[in-house]
């Protein structure tokens, strides 16, 4: 058969340097992510959990938001929302703004859960033994609440991590935007997928599982 | 720096078709939901009482649903199963997509559900002079049921925020309409913003409706 001239070309030892790059950015935005969602959450949570007027009128329905729209909806709207105030970001840095928000309204709800997991009377016995107010909540809250909570941190954690995937629409060149990219290079979809799938298990499938040890240890 | 002149006329002109989009959404999200259920109890059954390769099957198909983004399962439906000569309109790559994900969210609440109910009450029907079927369909599925109906709820509306993944593939759902409206008049923020508001109410509507049916199930 005569060669034919072709833009695609096989997939070769390189891509995979390329997909490992990849890969380390997913690693990076939903780290950074994670990282600040949670801290941010965690405030949230706590604001929720003393339940001041503002925080229930306000804070509460403004986090309900964030788990009522689809993600994909919120980081299209941000990113063209943000030039209209005068603010330039580049996708990375747009992806870090909402994925943080978003987790940080996912991990609210889970910190207050883990506060509420507290019963009251180990409380006053603090407080009653001269603790102050933050001595309770650094040295009885968190330690309790911590432990009574962590497994659905973890699964919170996994979900933004897999989620950064979405911030390939905004041309964040992470796991998957580069096997598409790859894809329609060596038009070989199943190995690629295959490869970027069995990335996002690698990472996805062991933390879950040390989650859910946990968890059956800690319940016992 | 404010010099961004919104311009909501081209969207309200357009409502309708959002709205119209909206329903197809919802038709979606729904469809998957029943084929999830369905399966994901079957798969639940399969992963509690039967062995070898249809256990390892159905543990396979949970963990990967579980454990890779929703975005990959919808790209392997897509250009995937296109790769070995399977093709599917858009509607039904986002279903499949879509029940792929909620069977094996759904397998594993239903795995908990099944075995949060004592063996005794098995034994107990049975010994009632009970068969099988009647032990399942009166005493076990119902008590299920009611451990299962929240995690259903949550699923459910998961399932309309991911259906949004459907822009991706070239899916007219709401989010894809939105975008292929978007992109004819430049208004991006407005359609979306508006498009964010129209999910916000379909995820309300169902979180309401779920409440109410609950109250009328659930009365004792």
């Amino acid at each position: 058969m005569e060669p034919t001239a072709s833009f695609f070309f096989d997939f070769r030892i390189s891509d995979l340097w390329f997909l490992a790059e990849a890969a380390w950015r997913t690693l990076l935005i939903s780290t950074l992510s994670i990282t600040i969602g949670t801290a941010l959450g965690v405030v949230f949570g706590w604001m929720l959990f003393e339940g001041r007027w503002a925080a229930v009128l306000i804070l509460g329905p403004l986090l309900d938001v964030f788990r009522s729209v689809p993600l994909i909806i919120q980081l299209v709207l941000f990113y063209n929302f943000a030039p209209i105030i005068g603010l330039i970001l580049d996708p990375f840095l747009s992806g870090v703004v909402i994925l943080s928000i978003y987790c940080a309204a996912l991990v609210a709800n889970v910190a207050r859960g883990g506060m509420e997991a507290v019963s009251p009377s180990m409380r006053r016995a603090a407080r009653s033994l001269g603790m102050s107010y933050w001595q309770d909540l650094r040295y009885v809250v968190l330690p309790i609440g911590t432990r009574a909570v962590f497994p659905s941190w973890v699964g919170v954690a996994l979900g933004v991590m897999k989620d950064s995937a979405l911030v390939s629409v905004l041309g964040y060149v992470e796991l998957l935007k580069a096997s598409q990219i790859l894809i329609t290079r060596t038009q070989e979809p199943l190995l690629i997928l295959t490869i970027a799938g069995a990335f996002y298990f690698a990472l996805s499938y062991p933390i879950s599982r040390y989650a859910a040890s946990l968890e059956k240890r800690w319940a016992s | 720096m404010f010099d961004y002149h919104f311009h909501w006329r081209p969207v309200l002109k357009n409502l309708p078709d959002l709205l119209a989009a909206g329903l197809t959404t919802l038709e979606v999200a729904v469809l998957a939901m029943i084929i999830g259920i369905v399966v994901g109890l079957g798969l639940a059954l399969i992963r509690l009482y039967l062995k070898g390769p249809v256990r390892w099957f159905a543990t396979a198909w949970v963990e990967l649903a579980r454990n890779t983004p929703a975005l990959f399962q919808l790209f392997f439906f897509g250009f995937g199963l296109g790769a070995m000569g399977i093709h599917m309109s858009p509607y039904a790559i986002v279903l499949a997509a879509l029940s792929f994900n909620c069977a094996g969210y759904l397998a594993e609440n239903f795995r908990g559900g099944f075995q949060a109910i004592p063996v005794t009450q098995v034994r107990a029907a049975r010994s009632l002079g009970m068969t099988a079927w009647q032990t399942y369909t009166r005493i076990i599925i119902p008590q299920v049921f009611r451990i299962v109906y929240h995690p259903l709820t949550n699923q459910m509306v998961w399932a309309v925020l991911i259906s949004s993944l459907g822009m991706l593939v070239g899916f007219r759902e709401l989010s894809g309409e939105t975008q292929a409206l978007a992109s004819r008049t430049y208004r991006i923020f407005e359609y979306f913003a508006v498009t964010a508001i129209i999910y916000y109410v379909i995820v309300k509507i169902i979180l309401g409706a779920s409440r109410l049916l609950a109250a009328r199930l659930f009365r004792y």
